[in-house]
């Protein structure tokens, strides 16, 4: 892989003086944008008595209030676009914690979104005589078209197999169309390595030399298994539905980091308790502001993933900052089958149900190279008793259609017995291998 | 080239430009977009020296130059054409064209002649040489603007400032004048224009920021400009509505 392909190097590779110009003129023009165009923030800068002009330079971010995940769903659906929909070319949404969020996309915003993407798939080393199979939904989120978009425009042959493709046609498509490139979240990878040997296929019989992997948090040891598994280079990738989709910053290489696309977003830590800024190297939560979007710009959205960021330049020739791998969630969001839910959720519908006491815990396995999700539930004196299998049958699946209807996860509803859970050590127990 | 931070100005308690930042690399070409009353002139004024900033800092290749004395900015190679023009009426082509000259010498160094410098400006305006000893006053406004730019040019400027080259000028001179900017741009001459002809400014301009009311508020490439919704609305005339500028706040939001 030669290391000195770079995208767009004027920018990717700008001093971080020039870097800084380009940003505080960009940050100052979308406060003057939100401030005249989304009610929102007019009112939020408003109250915390934030004079614009006093953004003097990238650092005064700080004196800004944050942007929340429940800010964008109290905006459901279109309360935080600064322009009017007929601006709007492409709308996604994503489904985090059960509440679904809106993001409306200008062509300008598209066209950006496209370079994004296409930057950190030449990163990972992507080239135009690529076979890009995209293993990623292409639905109502981004990951699917979001990668899609760069990888035409860096001229891959690009394969839309949009994941709810069963795993055999996936190894299929794989094989007999030759991909060299694999994009998709690492537990779907996983899977397809794992059904390789059921299907009778050799990891050589493949052609695969890349792997593109985002969505979800994922560890070294997960990149060890998928590139001994599937005989690729594994690369992460992150982004965000909420500020873009797929794109905000992806590996080069040398693999010391994700770069971030700086001239698009600006990207801070912060002490997820204390909400102050947290010095370069620091671990803590990342906050992204978007500086180009035009129809959903985000003023210090806070992510609720934990990492560090690095300035130094990189061997590579970039020059823009690197995140840390994500380390974790600092809430208790837990990410299942692409989704994310909060152990809450669990609580609120089995209180309104009503028929077991609110204690509970959650179990989350993989067998299969398939993720599991097991919820123990205690009874309580309104359960059906142990003697009526027909009752206690039909709570257990009133419970799982519940959460299947509001949180979209196929859950295995058990019961425990009275008392069993309420001292219980852990909530939620991860026996998913990292 | 160029480095503008936070830079705030205007005309007594009056404030015009409410921390304005931009930057102009070498051979770049940015166009400032903005309906009457912006802050487009105030910005260029302070920029030539013409107006002391109240606040902020302009740095011309690494040095400050804000509230350094006008001519002194012109020494530094920073030339500005004024909107209206202000050529000498009175006096003929070749010796406004002369005059320009002058801010050139008193600088010295690796400096071409006069007469290298009248042939360069006659080469890009052939029509100021065929009426080299006409007096000023009696050009049309477009060859007026010519003649102002020429001058300009004399100064063997490194950053050529335009404000509002089009404006009261024939559209066929229009085009004429932008083919001149075009063909500096060729030969790699850095310019900062400003124009309520968005247009015009943006098929010329590398890149461009929109300014209203005082702030900037889009950055972008010249055919992101264009392809702006509410550039469109607002400077290219499609679907024009008056924005008045003080009342819009919360009115574009989503429907």
């Amino acid at each position: 892989m030669d290391p000195t392909v770079l995208y767009s190097p004027a920018v990717e590779s700008l001093s971080r003086e020039e870097l800084e110009q380009l940003q505080i003129e960009r940050l100052q023009s979308t406060l003057n944008r939100v401030y005249r165009n989304v009610a929102f923030y007019r009112a939020a800068f408003d109250a915390n008595r934030v004079n614009l002009e006093t953004i003097r330079e990238v650092r005064a971010l700080a004196d800004l209030p944050f942007t929340t995940k429940d800010d964008l769903h109290r905006s459901y659906p279109y309360d935080m676009f600064a322009l009017p929909l007929r601006d709007i070319v492409r709308i996604h949404s994503s489904l985090a914690a059960g509440k679904p969020v809106v993001v409306g996309y200008t062509r300008n915003d598209l066209r950006n979104w496209t370079e994004c993407t296409a930057r950190l798939l030449v990163a990972a080393g992507i080239t135009e005589h690529d076979v890009v199979q995209i293993a990623l939904d292409y639905s109502l989120s981004s990951g699917g078209l979001g990668f899609h978009q760069g990888a035409e425009q860096i001229g891959a042959s690009v394969i839309p197999a949009a994941q709810p493709a069963s795993v055999e046609k996936q190894i299929a498509i794989m094989r007999d169309f030759k991909t060299t490139a694999l994009i998709a979240s690492p537990s779907h990878a996983l899977g397809l390595a794992a059904a390789l040997a059921e299907v009778h296929v050799h990891p050589e019989q493949l052609h695969l030399r890349l792997g593109i992997f985002g969505s979800e948090r994922w560890s070294e040891q997960t990149r060890a298994s998928l590139e001994s598994q599937l005989h690729l280079v594994a690369m992460d990738t992150y982004g965000l539905a909420d500020i873009l989709g797929p794109g905000v910053a992806g590996e080069c290489p040398q693999r010391c980091g994700l770069h971030v696309n700086e001239d698009h977003f600006i990207v801070e830590v912060i002490d997820p308790r204390t909400l102050q800024p947290l010095a370069a190297g620091q671990e803590g939560e990342l906050v992204f502001t978007t500086i180009t979007k035009e129809g959903f710009p985000l003023v210090r959205y806070r992510t609720g993933d934990i990492a560090s960021v690095d300035f130094s330049p990189c061997a590579c020739g970039r020059t823009t900052a690197r995140l840390s791998r994500i380390a974790r969630r600092c809430d208790d969001l837990i990410q299942f089958g692409g989704v994310g839910f909060f152990p809450g959720q669990i609580e609120q519908i089995l209180t309104e149900i009503g028929r077991t006491s609110p204690h509970f815990q959650i179990l989350l396995d993989r067998a299969g190279g398939v993720d599991t999700l097991e919820i123990k539930v205690e009874v309580s004196d309104l359960t059906p008793s142990l003697d009526e299998p027909r009752l206690l049958g039909a709570l257990r699946t009133q419970i799982a259609e519940r959460i299947k209807a509001a949180l979209d996860v196929e859950a295995k509803v058990n019961f425990a017995e009275p008392k069993s859970l309420r001292a219980a050590a852990e909530k939620v127990v991860d026996k998913r291998p990292e | 080239m160029l480095r503008i931070r936070n830079l705030e100005a205007g005309y007594g308690p009056l404030r015009v430009l409410k921390g304005v930042s931009l930057h102009i690399s070498p051979g770049e070409v940015v166009a400032i977009i903005g309906a009457n009353g912006a802050g487009k002139t105030t910005l260029l004024k302070t920029i030539a020296g013409i107006l002391a900033p109240q606040a902020g800092s302009i740095a011309l290749d690494g040095a400050e130059i804000a509230a350094v004395a006008a001519e002194r900015i012109v020494a530094r190679g920073c030339a500005l054409v004024p909107e209206g023009r202000h050529v000498f009426g009175n006096m003929t082509i070749r010796e406004n064209l002369i005059l320009g000259g002058y801010a050139c010498r008193r600088r010295g160094a690796k400096c071409p002649s006069i007469h290298e410098g009248l042939e360069a400006v006659y080469g890009l305006f052939p029509i100021l040489r065929e009426r080299c000893g006409q007096l000023a006053g009696t050009l049309s406004g477009g060859q007026q603007q010519m003649l102002a730019i020429g001058r300009a040019l004399m100064s063997q400027p490194r950053l050529l400032m335009m404000d509002e080259p089009s404006l009261g000028v024939a559209p066929l001179v229009v085009r004429d004048l932008y083919a001149a900017v075009a063909a500096l741009k060729q030969r790699g001459m850095t310019i900062l224009l400003v124009e309520q002809n968005a247009r015009a400014a943006l098929a010329v301009a590398d890149r461009g920021y929109v300014i209203e009311t005082g702030q900037v508020v889009l950055e972008g490439q010249s055919w992101e400009l264009a392809d702006n919704p509410e550039v469109r609305r607002a400077y290219l005339g499609k679907e024009y509505s008056r924005v008045d500028e003080d009342n819009n706040h919360g009115s574009n939001r989503a429907v």
